[in-house]
C-alpha cells in the first residue's frame, strides 16, 4: 500500500514570523492520488468515527473520478461547514483513527480531502442547488458560531424565515475571534461560509445581545419569533485563582486571541493595543493554549507552554503540538504555576512553578498530577497567558426567567429534541455541553433544526 | 450604522453626543453602558449611557478625550456614524430594583467627578421622576471641566459643585464637600453612589467607611468585548474575582482594592501613548526609538 500523500506546509522558520496559513492543503493532483488509496470498505469504520457521519467513502470515490460537484454534495448532506471542519477537526481521534488502513500503515488523509473538496467547490463557484419553499414562520438564533450558522442553514433550507443575532460586531463566534488566521483564514474561508448562509435568505444582525438588547421573551411575544435556538457558546474564561493573577501582563487566552484575531491589534493600522511580550508563558495544554502560544511567537516572543501533566496527556490536537514545536515553542511539562510575581508597578516578572509527577489514575483514567514537594522555582517572563478552558457565559440564562442551567452552567436540554426548559426555546453547541469542538457544535445545530422543525410543524 | 444627531462641546475635552440606537434606547436602564466602535479598524470603547429617549430611539453619551480613540470619537461631527454600537451592557443600578417605599427610606448622596458626572445623571433623574430628592456633589479639576450642572439643577435635587482650583463653586475635592455635609450640616446619609476617577472613588470610600455609609462605585476597567468573554475587566471584590462588564459595573466600594485597579488601568500606557502620538504626528512618528520617549 502506498503511503499517504504528504501535504505541503509553509516552512516553520518563515511561518513563525507571519500569520499566513500554515498548511497549503492538497492540489488537485495530490487529492486525486490520495483518494485512490481508499479501499471503499463495505462497512466503513471511518464513518463511525465521524461525529456527523459524513459518507466518507462515497465522497472520496467521487474525488477519485474528479466529480467534484458530487463530492461536495455528498459532504453537504451531513456537514454545512466542510472548509472549516477540514481545517480544524481533530481527525486523528475521529474518522482517521478508525480508518482500516491505519492498522498497518497510514490512514487516509480524510481531513485534507474534505478541505480540498470544499476549497475546490468555493474557488470554482460550485454551489449547492437548493429548492426552498418558504413559509412565514420566524425563527431566531442566538449566536453566529458554528452551531448557530449550521442551524440557520438547515432551517432556511426548510423554508423558515431565520434571523441570527450576534453580540459582537463580527460573525463567526470562535471561528472569528478565537482560532487564529494561520489555522483558519478569515477572508478566504470563514467569511464565504457566512455569505453562503446569507445567500439562503438568512438575516444576520450583529451588535445585538439577546438578554440585554432584547430578551427571549420579547423576541417571542413582541417580535413574532415562534422558536429560538440558543447557540451562545462557552466563552467565559477560567482563571487559576493564584496570588498575583491580576498583575499587569496576565491575560486570558480569550483576551489575547480576541485582541489579535477580532481586533487585529498586531497591525499598525488598527487601533486596539496588544501587549507583545519578550518571554511569554502560556499555561495549559489544549488547542487554545497552542493558538495563544503560536500567536505570541509570531509577535516575536520566546514562548513557553507550561502544562501540569506529561506531553502524552496534552489535550491539543497532535498536529497543533507538532506545528508548535516545529515553530520553536518550548514545552515545560509536568510543571504548574502556584504564584505570579510582579514588580513594584504590578507588571509580571516571573511565574513561580512547582514540578509535578503523575500519580494514580482519576475517574477518567488519566493519571492525576501531584506536586513534588520542595521543587518550587521561578521562571522569569514578562507576560502570562492563562488558557485553562472556558465555561458557558452566564449572561443569557441570568437574564432569561425559566431557563434552567446545570451545575456547570450548561443550559439543560432534551438530548433528542434539544428543547430547553422554556417552550419553543432550543439549545446546542458549547452553550449546551461546555467547550467542545466545531464539528459537535455544527452537528448540534443540525439536530436542533430538526427538533425545531418538528416542534413548529406540530404546534 | 449609528448616526450622531447632535454634538455639543460641554467643556475642555468633554463632548456630548446624541446617537441613534433604537433598540438600546428601548431597553436600557440607569447604570448601564454601551460600547462604540468608530469604524472597521477602531477600538471597542465602553461609555456610560448618560441619558436616553426610548420614544425617539436616542441615547446620550459624554466622552472625555484621554487617548487616541476618545480623541477620534470627539472629532466626529453631527451626521457622522459609529459603525458599531452595542448595548445596553452591565447591570442596571441597584436602586432600580428597589420599590418606592424602599427608595423613600434612603437618604442618598451622589458624587460625580470629572466625566463621572455623566453616569450619575440618569440615576438622579430616575429618582427625581419618582419624586425622591437627593443630594448631588459634582466635582471637577476646574470650571472648564465641570459638566451638566444645568441639567442637574432642573431635577429634584440639591446640587453642590466644587472645583480643585476654586475656579467655580466650592473649593477643593468632592471629599471636602462630603465632609462639610456630614460633619457641619449633620446630614445622615444611608447610601452613597460615587462615580469618577479611581483615585476619587478611593478617597470617597475611605471617608464613607469611616462614616459608615454604604457606598456604591462604578468601575471603568479596561474592556474588550463587554460580554464576559475576555476577562480584561476582572477585579477583586473582597475575596471574589469579578468581571466588571457582567457582574458590574457597580460594586460595593468598600470591597474594592483601588490601588490594584489603578495599576491595571495603566496596563497599556506604552502602547496607547504610541497610538496617540501616531494620531497627532501622522505616520512620521513610529515611536520606539527611545530618543523622544515615544
Ligand atoms: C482558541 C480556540 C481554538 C479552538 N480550536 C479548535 C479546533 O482546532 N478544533 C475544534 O474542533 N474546535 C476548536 N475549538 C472549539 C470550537 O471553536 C468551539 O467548540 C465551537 O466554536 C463552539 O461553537 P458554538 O457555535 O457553540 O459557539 P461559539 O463559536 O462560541 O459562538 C457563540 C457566539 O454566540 C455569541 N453570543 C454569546 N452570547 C450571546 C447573546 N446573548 N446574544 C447574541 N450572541 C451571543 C458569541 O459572541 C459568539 O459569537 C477552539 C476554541 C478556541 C477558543
Ligand atoms: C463601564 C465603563 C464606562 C465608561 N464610561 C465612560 C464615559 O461615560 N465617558 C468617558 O469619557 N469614558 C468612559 N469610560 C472610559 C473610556 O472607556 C476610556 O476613557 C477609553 O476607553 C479610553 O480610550 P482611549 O483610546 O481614548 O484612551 P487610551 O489611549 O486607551 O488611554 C489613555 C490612558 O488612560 C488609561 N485608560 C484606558 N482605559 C481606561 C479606563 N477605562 N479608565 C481609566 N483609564 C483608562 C490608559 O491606560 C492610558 O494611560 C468608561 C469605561 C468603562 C469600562
Ligand atoms: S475506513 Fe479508510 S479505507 Fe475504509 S472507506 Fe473509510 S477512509 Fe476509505
Ligand atoms: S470586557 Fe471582556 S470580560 Fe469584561
Amino acid at each position: 500500500m502506498a503511503n499517504r500523500v504528504k501535504v505541503r506546509e509553509q516552512d516553520p522558520k518563515v511561518r513563525a514570523k507571519n500569520f499566513d496559513e500554515v498548511c497549503y492543503g492538497y492540489n488537485e493532483e495530490e487529492a486525486v492520488l490520495e483518494a485512490t488509496r481508499c479501499l471503499h470498505c463495505k462497512n466503513p469504520k471511518c464513518v463511525e468515527g465521524c461525529p456527523v457521519h459524513i459518507n466518507i467513502p462515497q465522497f472520496i470515490e467521487h474525488l477519485k473520478h474528479k466529480e467534484y460537484d458530487k463530492a461536495i454534495e455528498t459532504i453537504h448532506l451531513s456537514s454545512s461547514l466542510p472548509a472549516i471542519c477540514g481545517r480544524v477537526c481533530p481527525q486523528e481521534t475521529q474518522c482517521e483513527s478508525k480508518c482500516v488502513l491505519g492498522i498497518k500503515g497510514e490512514p487516509i488523509s480524510i481531513g485534507k480531502l474534505e478541505r480540498f473538496t470544499a476549497d475546490y467547490a468555493r474557488e470554482n463557484n460550485i454551489s449547492e442547488k437548493v429548492d426552498i419553499h418558504t413559509n412565514s414562520k420566524k425563527v431566531a438564533i442566538v449566536g453566529s458560531g458554528p452551531a448557530g450558522l449550521s442551524c440557520a442553514t438547515d432551517l432556511a433550507k426548510l423554508g423558515y424565515n431565520v434571523t441570527v443575532f450576534e453580540a459582537l460586531h463580527e460573525t463567526g463566534g470562535v471561528l472569528t475571534y478565537g482560532i487564529p488566521e494561520f489555522r483558519l483564514p478569515k477572508e478566504k474561508v470563514v467569511k464565504p461560509e457566512v455569505e453562503n448562509v446569507k445567500k439562503l435568505g438568512v438575516k444576520i444582525e450583529t451588535n445585538v445581545i439577546i438578554g440585554k438588547t432584547i430578551s427571549i421573551e420579547d423576541l417571542m411575544h413582541k417580535e413574532g419569533f415562534e422558536a429560538v435556538f440558543i447557540a451562545s457558546g462557552a466563552g467565559l474564561p477560567m482563571f487559576m485563582k493564584i496570588p498575583g493573577e491580576n498583575s499587569n501582563g496576565v491575560f486570558s487566552a480569550n483576551e489575547f486571541l480576541t485582541r489579535a484575531n477580532l481586533m487585529k491589534g498586531y497591525r499598525d493600522d488598527y487601533d486596539t493595543p496588544i501587549k507583545v511580550g519578550k518571554k511569554v508563558i502560556v499555561v495549559g495544554g489544549g488547542n487554545v493554549a497552542m493558538d495563544a502560544a503560536r500567536t505570541a511567537l509570531r509577535l516575536g516572543a520566546e514562548t513557553h507552554i507550561v502544562y501540569r501533566r506529561s506531553e502524552k496527556e496534552l489535550p491539543a490536537r497532535a498536529e497543533e503540538v507538532h506545528h508548535a514545536k516545529e515553530e520553536g515553542i518550548i514545552f515545560d511539562v509536568l510543571c504548574n504555576p502556584i504564584e505570579i510575581i510582579a514588580d513594584e508597578n504590578d507588571n509580571v516578572k516571573a511565574v513561580k512553578v512547582i514540578n509535578m509527577e503523575l500519580g494514580e489514575p482519576d475517574d477518567n483514567g488519566r493519571r492525576r498530577p501531584v506536586e513534588v514537594k520542595g521543587s518550587e522555582h521561578n521562571i522569569e517572563c514578562d507576560m502570562v497567558i492563562m488558557a485553562l478552558g472556558t465555561t458557558p457565559n452566564p449572561m443569557l440564562p441570568k437574564n432569561t426567567k425559566g431557563l434552567n442551567v446545570n451545575s456547570k452552567g450548561c443550559i439543560e436540554h432534551n438530548d433528542e429534541t434539544t428543547a430547553t426548559s422554556i417552550e419553543g426555546v432550543f439549545v446546542g453547541g458549547d452553550a449546551a455541553i461546555g467547550a467542545a469542538t466545531v464539528i459537535l457544535a455544527m452537528g448540534a445545530g443540525k439536530k436542533a433544526a430538526i427538533g425545531i422543525d418538528n416542534y413548529l410543524k406540530n404546534k | 450604522m449609528f448616526k450622531i444627531i447632535k454634538k455639543s462641546v460641554l467643556g475642555d475635552k468633554l463632548v456630548l453626543f446624541d446617537v441613534e440606537a433604537e433598540k438600546i434606547a428601548q431597553s436600557c436602564l440607569p447604570g448601564q453602558f454601551l460600547i462604540v466602535k468608530i469604524d472597521e479598524k477602531g477600538e471597542r470603547i465602553p461609555l456610560t449611557i448618560c441619558d436616553y429617549d426610548s420614544k425617539k430611539g436616542i441615547v446620550t453619551i459624554v466622552v472625555q478625550e484621554i487617548g487616541a480613540s476618545t480623541k477620534k470619537i470627539n472629532s466626529l461631527k453631527e451626521g457622522d456614524c459609529f459603525q458599531d454600537v452595542v448595548g445596553p451592557l452591565g447591570n442596571p443600578s441597584d436602586l432600580i430594583e428597589l420599590n418606592d417605599s424602599e427608595l423613600k427610606s434612603k437618604n442618598i448622596v451622589f458624587i460625580g467627578g470629572g466625566v463621572g458626572v455623566a453616569p450619575v445623571y440618569p440615576q438622579v433623574k430616575y429618582l427625581s421622576e419618582k419624586g425622591i430628592k437627593c443630594d448631588v456633589i459634582l466635582g471637577a479639576r476646574n470650571k472648564d471641566m465641570l459638566i451638566l450642572e444645568d441639567w442637574f439643577k432642573k431635577l429634584n435635587c440639591n446640587v453642590y459643585s466644587c472645583t480643585d482650583d476654586a475656579s467655580y463653586g466650592l473649593k477643593g475635592p468632592v471629599t471636602n464637600v462630603l465632609k462639610m455635609l456630614v460633619e457641619e450640616k449633620n446630614i445622615k446619609y444611608n447610601h452613597c453612589v460615587a462615580i469618577g476617577p479611581a483615585i476619587m472613588m478611593k478617597f470617597v470610600c475611605i471617608m464613607t467607611k469611616d462614616y459608615n455609609i454604604p457606598t456604591i462605585v462604578s468601575m471603568n476597567s479596561i474592556m474588550v468585548d463587554g460580554t464576559g468573554m475576555c476577562g480584561a475587566c476582572r477585579l477583586m471584590v473582597g475575596n471574589e474575582l469579578k468581571f466588571a462588564c457582567i457582574d458590574g459595573p457597580e460594586f460595593d466600594g468598600h470591597k474594592i482594592n483601588f490601588d490594584e485597579v489603578m495599576k491595571r488601568q495603566a496596563q497599556y500606557k506604552d502602547e496607547e501613548g504610541r497610538a496617540l502620538l501616531k494620531l497627532i504626528e501622522g505616520d512620521t512618528h513610529h515611536g520606539g526609538c527611545g530618543v523622544c520617549g515615544g
